[in-house]
C-alpha cells in the first residue's frame, strides 16, 4: 500500500516535470519527442499498475471483488464518457441554442440549415457523394477482384490498387490537385489531365471551378482511395464461395456471367452490404478533401466542411451543432443495426 | 471472360480467341493499375525536378531522357524540411502518433479483458454502448471538447491530442480487441486462476502475449489513422508552427504555396514516407489492420 502510494507520487512528479520539459522551447525537438513517447507509453501502463495495486490493497474482500473489474475497465469507460457521451448530449443541446450557446432558440438552427443556399447545395452534394462514391467503389472493387483473380500477378495488382489507402486524405488531395492543375491555353500543361485534353486537341479546363462536374472530380479522389478497400474485402469473400457450388452451376451449363450473377454474387451479398456501409459512412463525413481542394467554393460544399466553417470562421456554435446532429441522424440506422446484430450474436 | 468464349470450343479459332481474351484481361488490368499509380508517380517525380523544369514542362517528359542526371535534384526536400516547417512537423507527427497508438491500445486491452473475462454490473449495457459509438461522427464531439480543452488549457498541447485520439479511438479498439480476447481458450484462463494468478498477472503474462497478432494489426491501423488524421489535429492542435503535424502543415502549404509545386510535391511525399514504408514492409498486418478498423471515423 505504502509502496503504491510512493510510486504514484513519484509518477505524478515525473509527469509534471515532463510536461514542463515538453513545453519549454530551448530543448531540441528530438529530446522532446523521446520524452513525449516515454511519458505517453509508460504513463498509460503506470496508471493501470497503480489502479490495480490500489484495488488489491482494499481489505474487505467483497468490495475488492466488486471494484476489481473497474480497475480494468474504468479508464476506458471514463474516457468514453468524457469524449463521446458527454459531447453527444452537449452538442444536441447546443444545436437548440444561439450562436454563443446562451439562449434557447428552438429549431432556428435547423431551419437555417434547411433554408440556406450553401447548405442546400451541401446536402445535395452529400447525397451525390453517397450515391456515386459508394456505387463506384463497390462495383469497381468487385470488378478488379474478379479480374485479378484470373491472372498470375494478382498480388501485384491488388497492392497497386490498395496502396492509396495508406495515404492521408490531405496527401491524396495534393496528388490530385496536381493531376487537375490548370494553365491557360498555349502554355505547357503540367497537370496530367489537361495535358491529355490538349493533346487530344481540346481547350484546357479548370476542373475544380466548373459546376456541377467539379464535385465529381473531388469524388474521384475518394474513389481512388477507397476502391482498394472494397477490392480486398470482396476478393476474400469471392475466394470463400464454395467451389462445389460453382462447379455444380457449370455442370448445369451456366456460362461465366451466369455463374457470377447467380451463384457468386448472392453468396457474397453480406460482404457487399458491409463494404458499402463502411464506404457510405466515411463518405458522409468527408471533410479533408473538400477543405484542401476547394474549401467548399464553386458549389462543392459538403456538410462537414460547412460545419467547420461555422465553428471557426463564423463562430456560430448553434449552426455548427445542428449540422453535427444532422450527421448523427444520418448514421443512426447503422448504429441501431450494429447493436441489434450484437444482440443476435449473443443470444 | 475466357470461360464464356470456351463454350464455342469447337472451331479452329478457339486457341486464338483464348489468347485474345487473356490479352484483353491483362490490358484492362494494366490500364487500371496505371491509372492508380500515375497520380502518385507524378508527384514523386516532380518533387525531384528543378523548379524551372517543373513549371515549363510536364513531369512525364523526364522519360524522354531518363538518364540525364542534371534533371534531378534533392533541393526541394532540403527546402521543405528546413524552411517550410516540414521537418518539424514530421517530428510532431511522431510525437502525436506513437503515444496516440500505445495509450488507446493499453486502455482498450484492459477494458476488453474485463468485458471478456470479468463480471461486473452494467457490462452488457456498456458493451452495447461501445458498439453503438463505433460509428459516431467525430463532428459530434468537436464543439464541446474544444470548449473543455480551451478551459483546461489543453488546446495545442500534445497531452490534449493524445487524450483526444484515445477517447475517439476507444470504442473501435475495445470492440476489435474484445473479439480476439474473448475467443482465447477458457481452460487457459481458468487454469491460471486455479494456480492463484491474479487477473493482472493473467492479463500481462498470458492474454497480452497471445493477443499480439491482433494488437499488431490494430496498432498499425491506429498509427496510420492518427498519422493521416487531419480534422482532430486541426481542431485540437491547430496549425500553429510549433506543434503542427504533417497533415496540417501540408494543408497550410496548399494555402500559402498554391502553385508552388516544387514545395507541395516534396512536402506531400515526406508526409507519405512513413505510411508507404509501413505498407511495403508489413503488408500482411497492414491489410488486416486496415480491414478490421475500416469503420472508424
Amino acid at each position: 500500500m505504502v509502496g503504491t502510494l510512493v510510486v504514484s507520487a513519484l509518477a505524478y512528479l515525473a509527469l509534471r516535470w515532463s510536461f514542463g520539459f515538453m513545453r519549454s522551447d530551448d530543448v531540441p525537438k528530438v529530446a522532446t519527442m523521446l520524452v513525449a513517447i516515454v511519458v505517453g507509453v509508460v504513463g498509460a501502463w503506470m496508471l493501470f499498475w497503480i489502479l490495480n495495486n490500489l484495488v488489491s490493497s482494499i481489505p474487505g474482500e467483497r468490495l475488492r471483488e466488486f471494484l476489481q473489474p473497474f480497475a480494468f475497465v474504468g479508464p476506458a469507460l471514463l474516457l468514453l464518457f468524457i469524449f463521446q457521451i458527454y459531447p453527444t448530449v452537449n452538442t444536441i443541446l447546443i444545436s437548440f441554442l444561439d450562436d454563443n450557446s446562451e439562449e434557447f432558440v428552438g429549431l432556428k438552427n435547423y431551419l437555417f440549415a434547411f433554408t440556406t443556399e450553401d447548405l442546400l447545395t451541401a446536402f445535395r452534394n452529400n447525397v451525390w457523394w453517397l450515391v456515386i462514391v459508394t456505387s463506384v467503389t463497390v462495383s469497381l472493387g468487385l470488378l478488379i477482384a474478379v479480374l485479378a483473380d484470373r491472372v498470375k500477378l494478382e498480388s501485384v495488382v491488388k497492392s497497386t490498387i490498395f496502396l492509396p489507402m495508406a495515404i492521408s486524405f490531405v496527401g491524396a488531395s495534393v496528388i490530385w490537385k496536381f493531376v487537375y492543375a490548370y494553365r491557360p491555353a498555349g502554355t505547357a500543361q503540367i497537370g496530367l489531365l489537361n495535358a491529355i485534353v490538349t493533346w487530344l486537341g481540346k481547350e484546357p479546363r479548370g476542373w475544380l471551378i466548373h459546376f456541377p462536374a467539379n464535385s465529381f472530380y473531388l469524388m474521384v479522389i475518394m474513389i481512388w482511395i477507397q476502391t482498394g478497400f472494397c477490392m480486398v474485402v470482396l476478393s476474400a469473400a469471392i475466394k470463400g464461395v464454395p467451389n462445389e457450388l460453382i462447379e455444380a452451376a457449370r455442370v448445369d451449363g451456366a456460362n461465366a456471367f451466369q455463374v457470377f450473377f447467380q451463384v457468386t454474387l448472392p453468396c457474397i451479398r453480406g460482404s457487399i452490404i458491409t463494404v458499402a456501409t463502411t464506404v457510405a459512412l466515411s463518405v458522409l463525413r468527408v471533410f479533408d478533401i473538400v477543405y484542401v481542394m476547394t474549401n467548399g467554393a464553386f458549389n462543392t460544399q459538403v456538410i462537414a466542411n460547412r460545419m467547420y466553417v461555422e465553428m471557426f470562421k463564423f463562430r456560430n456554435f448553434g449552426h455548427a451543432g445542428a449540422l453535427a446532429v444532422i450527421l448523427l441522424v444520418a448514421v443512426t440506422p447503422v448504429m441501431i443495426v450494429n447493436i441489434r446484430n450484437l444482440r443476435q450474436r449473443r443470444s | 471472360m475466357s470461360e464464356t468464349l470456351s463454350r464455342s470450343a469447337t472451331g479452329p479459332n478457339y486457341v486464338l480467341r483464348r489468347i485474345l481474351a487473356g490479352t484483353t484481361l491483362r490490358l484492362v488490368l494494366v490500364s487500371i493499375c496505371l491509372l492508380w499509380t500515375l497520380p502518385t508517380a507524378g508527384v514523386l517525380i516532380t518533387s525531384f525536378r528543378p523548379y524551372n523544369d517543373i513549371i515549363s514542362s510536364g513531369w512525364w517528359t523526364v522519360f524522354e531522357t531518363p538518364f540525364d542526371f542534371t534533371q534531378w535534384t534533392l533541393e526541394h526536400y532540403g527546402t521543405v524540411i528546413a524552411e517550410e516547417g516540414v521537418g518539424n512537423a514530421f517530428l510532431n507527427s511522431l510525437i502525436v502518433s506513437i503515444p496516440s497508438t500505445v495509450i488507446p491500445i493499453t486502455v482498450a486491452a484492459f477494458a476488453a479483458y474485463a468485458f471478456a473475462w470479468m463480471k461486473f454490473p452494467g457490462r452488457d449495457l456498456f458493451f452495447a454502448t461501445i458498439v453503438g459509438l463505433m460509428v459516431m461522427p467525430l463532428q459530434m464531439a468537436l464543439i464541446p471538447m474544444l470548449r473543455v480543452y480551451t478551459r483546461l488549457g489543453l488546446s495545442g498541447s500534445f497531452l490534449g491530442i493524445w487524450l483526444a485520439h484515445t477517447g475517439f479511438g476507444i470504442p473501435l479498439a475495445v470492440y476489435l480487441l474484445y473479439n480476439f480476447i474473448s475467443q482465447l481458450p477458457r481452460d487457459l484462463i481458468e487454469a491460471a486462476t486455479i494456480d492463484g494468478a491474479s487477473h493482472f498477472q493473467i492479463f500481462t503474462a498470458i492474454v497480452l502475449r497471445l493477443s499480439l497478432p491482433a494488437i499488431a494489426s490494430f496498432a498499425i491501423f491506429q498509427f496510420l489513422w492518427v498519422w493521416n488524421d487531419f480534422l482532430v489535429a486541426l481542431v485540437f492542435l491547430g496549425g500553429g508552427r510549433e506543434v503542427t503535424v504533417l497533415t496540417t502543415q501540408l494543408s497550410n502549404l496548399v494555402g500559402t504555396q498554391g502553385q508552388g509545386w516544387h514545395v507541395l510535391t516534396a512536402a506531400a511525399f515526406v508526409s507519405m514516407l512513413v505510411p508507404l514504408s509501413l505498407f511495403f514492409t508489413m503488408q500482411r498486418y497492414f491489410v488486416r489492420g486496415l480491414l478490421s478498423g475500416s469503420t472508424k471515423g
